[in-house]
């Protein structure tokens, strides 16, 4: 019996185990998933919470609900991979072989990187980060009977998952504290290790263009070195220093501390891996799906749906002995909420910078492409539905991987 | 694309004065990009721009953290040596493109 392990069943892990099982002869094959958690999270719902939009139950699912039968599934948290001896060591001493293995282990936050956050007095009182389901919450509380004052969008470091979250949520709270009636009475700043909204250019200028529209003031080229509690402020590597009544953070973003265990990641603990195939620099029989790897294009749910189809026919190749002939192209595509029921798009790739156009049909659309529309909005609701019936269970998608230029226009 | 001559040098470089070519850089040419900057470089810079030099060719995502935790100077040194943004500043005057943090 040959083996395939499947590390992290998260949106990567859960899309290959059913990708997999399909095509993969159960009397040759045994597939393990392993992960920590019982519970499924639907992250980019996390977004949606401290302003009352979606609750808690909106979020998460038990894991089973999306594992296919004749997958085993093993709920235990991973200690390390030893790549040498092909094996994965976890907590509690089991040990599982492989003949090929998939990390997907995601990434988390690391508010511990930064002096005064975690440890500080303020943590989850008046510091919140709204990347897991209990900060969001935490703030959804605070917001409720919050009257005003100074509201700090930080990012600390990059790069982060789902890069336009931060700029979606300062969009949703200029909406909601405008709907509280409490909107003259909200400063909020955006502070940003960038040197704009964004890092594409032309994305870059249309969210700059909204925030100034929306009020909400930027400040650009800004590395957090520590949150000083007593004082209020957030305090930069130059020393500049910006006050906050409630501080809303996007934690330093490190991959699973099981990648620095096993001694396979970068400094942020991130998997070299080959942007291309997706399979790791420095083994051949593992591959690398999702936020987990270091190759440079977005963290986010659509990456990891599109680079799947990229892990999954390599593998296959891998198994049969041919070259791995899938190429991935870096394709992301992100629906990004900026209030009042509007949203807009972007999609881009490796080379292409997110452009101006309809999505996905030429002209048609019905999504406009860097534009801010209703039906992008209805977009992004549609994800939810999108994301736990047919991405997670790894059917097919009326979009296609590779980006196209279809519909854009440079 | 545009032309300059540094160090006596006439030098292929991008419209912000990042060397296109990586192979045409020599120390008196970080020291003209570097007065340029209003920077008088040192020993510690040139450890800097070497370590830099060097993961760039090892296709490594150069960060400001990276060079944090390179053991020649901590976050706060790498701001002092190059002041404003270190990592753009830093990398133009170590003949490397300039960092696109891939978001
Ligand atoms: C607030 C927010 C908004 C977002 N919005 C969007 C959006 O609008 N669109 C979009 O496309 N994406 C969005 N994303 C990003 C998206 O959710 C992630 O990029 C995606 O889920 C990553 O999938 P993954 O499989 O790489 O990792 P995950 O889905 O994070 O899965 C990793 C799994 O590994 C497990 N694991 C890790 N370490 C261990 C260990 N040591 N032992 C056992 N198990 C372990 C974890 O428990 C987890 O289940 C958003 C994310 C956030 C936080």
């Amino acid at each position: 019996m040959k083996k395939i392990v499947i590390l992290g069943a998260g949106t990567g892990g859960t899309i290959m185990a059913n990708k997999l099982r399909k095509v993969l002869s159960r009397d040759q094959w045994e597939i393990t998933i392993v992960d920590k958690d019982k519970t499924h999270y639907y992250q980019p719902g996390f977004l949606f919470i401290p302003f009352g939009i979606y609750n808690k139950n909106d979020v998460i699912k038990p894991k089973s609900d999306f594992l296919p039968p004749g997958v085993q599934v093993i709920y235990n948290g991973i200690d390390k991979i030893e790549p040498n001896n092909t094996q994965v060591l976890l907590e509690g001493g089991q040990v599982l072989q492989y003949d090929y293995l998939i990390v997907a282990t995601g990434t988390d936050i690391s508010p511990e990187e930064t002096p005064g956050l975690k440890d500080g007095s303020l943590w989850r009182k008046e510091i919140f980060d709204f990347y897991t389901l209990d900060g969001a919450v935490a703030l959804r509380e605070f917001f409720r009977d919050w009257e005003g004052g100074r509201l700090v969008v930080n990012i600390a470091e990059l790069p982060f998952k789902c890069p336009v979250a931060p700029l979606e949520f300062s969009f949703l709270a200029d909406a909601y504290f405008t709907e509280a009636g409490i909107r003259e009475k909200v400063d909020i700043t955006f502070v940003t290790p960038l040197s704009g909204a964004f890092t594409k250019p032309k994305a870059s200028r249309m969210l700059g263009d909204l925030l100034e529209e929306k009020n909400i003031r930027v400040v650009p080229d800004f590395y957090l070195e520590s949150v000083d509690n007593e004082k209020k402020v957030i305090r930069s590597y130059d020393e500049q220093e910006i006050p906050f009544d409630v501080l809303t953070i996007v934690p330093v973003n490190t991959g699973s501390s099981l990648v620095e265990r096993s001694d396979m990641g970068d400094d942020l603990n991130f998997i070299p891996t080959d942007k291309y195939t997706l399979q790791s620099k420095n083994h051949e029989n593992i591959f690398v799906l999702g936020d987990a790897s270091d190759i440079p294009t977005s963290k986010a749910g659509s990456v990891v749906h599109f680079a799947s189809e990229v892990v999954y026919e390599n593998l296959l190749s891998a198994i049969e002995n041919r070259p791995l002939k899938a190429q991935f192209d870096g394709h992301s595509n992100c629906y990004i909420e900026t209030g009042y029921g509007n949203g807009s798009i972007i999609d881009f790739n490796y080379d292409t910078e997110p452009l101006p156009g309809t999505f996905p049909l030429p002209g048609v659309g019905p999504f406009g492409l860097l534009q801010n529309t209703k039906m992008n909005h209805y977009g992004k609701v549609l994800f939810r539905w999108i994301y736990w019936h047919i991405l997670l269970k790894g059917k097919e998608m009326p979009i296609e991987s590779q980006m196209t230029m279809a519909g854009k226009k440079s | 694309m545009a032309q300059k001559t540094l160090a006596g040098k006439n030098l292929e470089v991008t419209d912000e004065g990042y060397l296109q070519d990586f192979n045409q850089w020599n120390e008196d040419i970080a020291r003209e990009i570097a007065r340029e900057e209003g920077i008088e470089l040192g020993d510690e810079h040139f450890q800097v721009l070497n370590f830099l030099r060097e993961k760039y060719q090892e296709g490594a995502n150069l960060t400001i953290r990276k060079v944090g935790k390179s053991g020649i100077t901590d976050i706060k040194g790498f701001y002092k040596l190059f002041p404003g943004g270190p990592l753009k500043k830093a990398s133009k005057i170590a003949g490397i493109p300039k960092p696109t943090s891939c978001v």
